[in-house]
């Protein structure tokens, strides 16, 4: 229960200028702007488009200034932003397999079509601290090399034997569920499942999608590929009455391949799970992908027996934005809700204490 | 809305207006402004009346189940669009991720000259063009220097 109180406006402005003043830090360091931010912490951008759900970087790097590097307040600063705009419709699906692609790698194969594309990766780093960096050194110019060959989708090569089941095609003009617009209700279509993944906590897919590997809703997971690079974005403009090019975005999908399913009527085949997210992160695509395939172990005729396999807990628990909004709101004056509480544990304390000399005076009773 | 002057006698000249105007607003969404700005002193900025002004709003970008199966939404992108009327009674309307309003505002300008099929169109954007091939050009090839070549080690056993 919220209590109106007043009396507070005073100290909340100079509590908000102090922020600002604390925002700010020691004033003979130059101030950060907003393009260093987008350029150079870059993958912070990144995981703010993400769970903000809006890929705009400049709103992203502003917002990450504003919350002093708060991802999460920067991510409520985001959300709170896209409200304030009308939504002019939906895009056309994002082609994925048209990426021109920055990273590509698979698991399950050496040799594929396309190669091993490492790109711009923290793997194979030592994970020392690089003091060099403190210095501001220019790094020396990346390499290049003549463009290879095109890099299909590394399911598409299983889908060739038939080993791996078909991604469900959607009938034309079937609506596409937007949680935005409606709430959430379960049983949720995988379409809202994947919307709510895309933009769910980061932290939360992670601990989530590593509970699966420790048993918790096992699926055997192989990394059939993950990509990351840019997609071009069409958009059919109803004033145009034909599609346009937006522009292009950056986005990292993750393809898991996971064990077998077969039946009376089909043959044992692989099963997937998918990821997609804004930006550069992996860790956030591959625990998408996890718990997209084991939120779908109903549909297979499985038990529901692991958390990450229940979709009424992951979807509930997966927005920080949710989550930190009722969590911290327990730091909002609750002052009559404890005064209540405060009645009731001395009126329970009095009760024990009349007990207790009521049993007293039996037990002397007795002993006498 | 007023359509270039189709040549005469060809029934797909239609579609051949809205291909132009497709590849002008590809380039268009992709450029700075000063890069449409400098595109229009080129071509001749012509008259114009702002129809619609400039406003930002958002595109639900949708994501394929799999990547190849049924749609679902990713997430938002801020997206601004512009419509003008040339003195000359042309349409020009753009759409372009951001928000950059000044930009997408001269978007819709070249949009209508392509709609005129003006004069000089193509080589005052070729510049966009040039630079756009050329980023990805170079970020393609720094990615391939990071493609893995395999090689076996030979054992020495024969």
């Amino acid at each position: 229960m919220y209590v109106a109180v007043k009396g507070g406006e005073a100290a909340i402005d100079n509590a908000h200028a102090l922020l600002a003043h604390e925002r700010r830090g020691d004033p003979s360091i130059p101030e950060i702007t907003p393009d260093q931010i987008r350029e150079q912490l870059a993958l912070a951008v990144d995981r703010v488009m993400a769970e903000g759900s809006l890929h705009d970087r400049d709103i992203a790097a502003l917002a990450i200034k504003q919350a002093r590097g708060d991802l999460i307040e920067a991510i409520f600063l985001v959300r709170a932003f896209r409200t304030t705009l009308p939504r002019f419709g939906a895009s056309e699906p994002l082609d994925t397999s048209a990426m021109s692609v920055r990273r590509r790698i698979s698991a399950t194969y050496k040799d594929l079509p396309g190669g091993q594309v490492l790109g711009p990766t923290f793997d194979y780093t030592h994970r020392l601290i690089d003091f060099t960096l403190a210095g501001g050194a220019a790094p020396p110019a990346p390499a290049t090399a003549t463009q290879g060959e095109a890099a299909p989708h590394v399911t598409t090569l299983l889908d060739d034997e038939g080993l791996i089941e078909r991604n469900p095609s959607a009938a034309p003009d079937a609506p596409v569920g937007d949680l935005t617009r409606e709430p959430l209700a379960f049983p949720a279509s995988r379409d809202l499942r994947l919307q709510n993944l895309a933009r769910g906590d980061e932290g939360f897919l992670l601990a989530l999608g590593y509970s699966t590997q420790r048993g918790y809703g096992r699926t055997h997971p192989f990394v059939g590929e993950i990509r990351f690079g840019t997609v071009q974005v069409g958009f059919h403009a109803e004033d145009l009455g034909f599609c346009v090019d937006l522009g292009t975005i950056s986005v990292t999908e993750c393809e898991m391949v996971t064990q077998f399913k077969g039946s009376a009527e089909a043959a044992p085949h692989f099963t997937r799970g998918y990821g997609l997210v804004f930006g550069q992160s992996e860790r956030k695509a591959m625990s998408m992908a996890l718990i997209d395939r084991a939120l779908r172990t109903a549909e297979f005729g499985e038990d529901v027996v692991a958390p990450a396999q229940d979709e009424e807990f992951v979807l509930s628990h997966s927005d920080n934005v949710q989550a930190t909004g009722f969590v911290e709101h327990l730091k909002l004056p609750h002052y009559v809700d404890f005064q209540a509480e405060l009645g009731l544990v001395r009126q329970l304390r009095s009760e024990f204490a009349a007990r207790q000399a009521d049993l007293d005076a039996m037990r002397k009773e007795a002993a006498e | 809305m007023t359509h270039a002057s189709p040549s005469p006698g060809r029934a797909d000249a239609e579609p051949v207006v809205v291909a132009r105007r497709r590849a002008v607003m590809a380039l268009t969404s992709r450029a700075t402004e000063a890069e449409l700005a400098a595109a229009l002193d080129r071509v001749g900025r012509p008259a114009f009346d702002d129809i619609r002004a400039p406003q930002t709003g958002l595109v639900m970008l949708r994501g394929r189940t799999g990547g190849d199966g049924a749609p679902f939404n990713l997430g938002e992108a801020t997206v601004t669009r512009s419509a003008v009327r040339l003195a000359s009674g042309e349409v020009g309307i753009a759409y372009a991720l951001g928000r950059d309003a000044a930009k997408v505002r001269l978007a819709a300008v070249l949009d209508a000259l392509a709609q005129q099929d003006a004069p000089g169109l193509d080589e005052a954007l070729a510049p966009v063009a040039t630079r756009l091939a050329g980023q990805q050009d170079l970020a393609e090839a720094r990615s391939a220097a990071t493609r893995v070549d395999f090689f076996t080690l030979v054992r020495g056993e024969d």
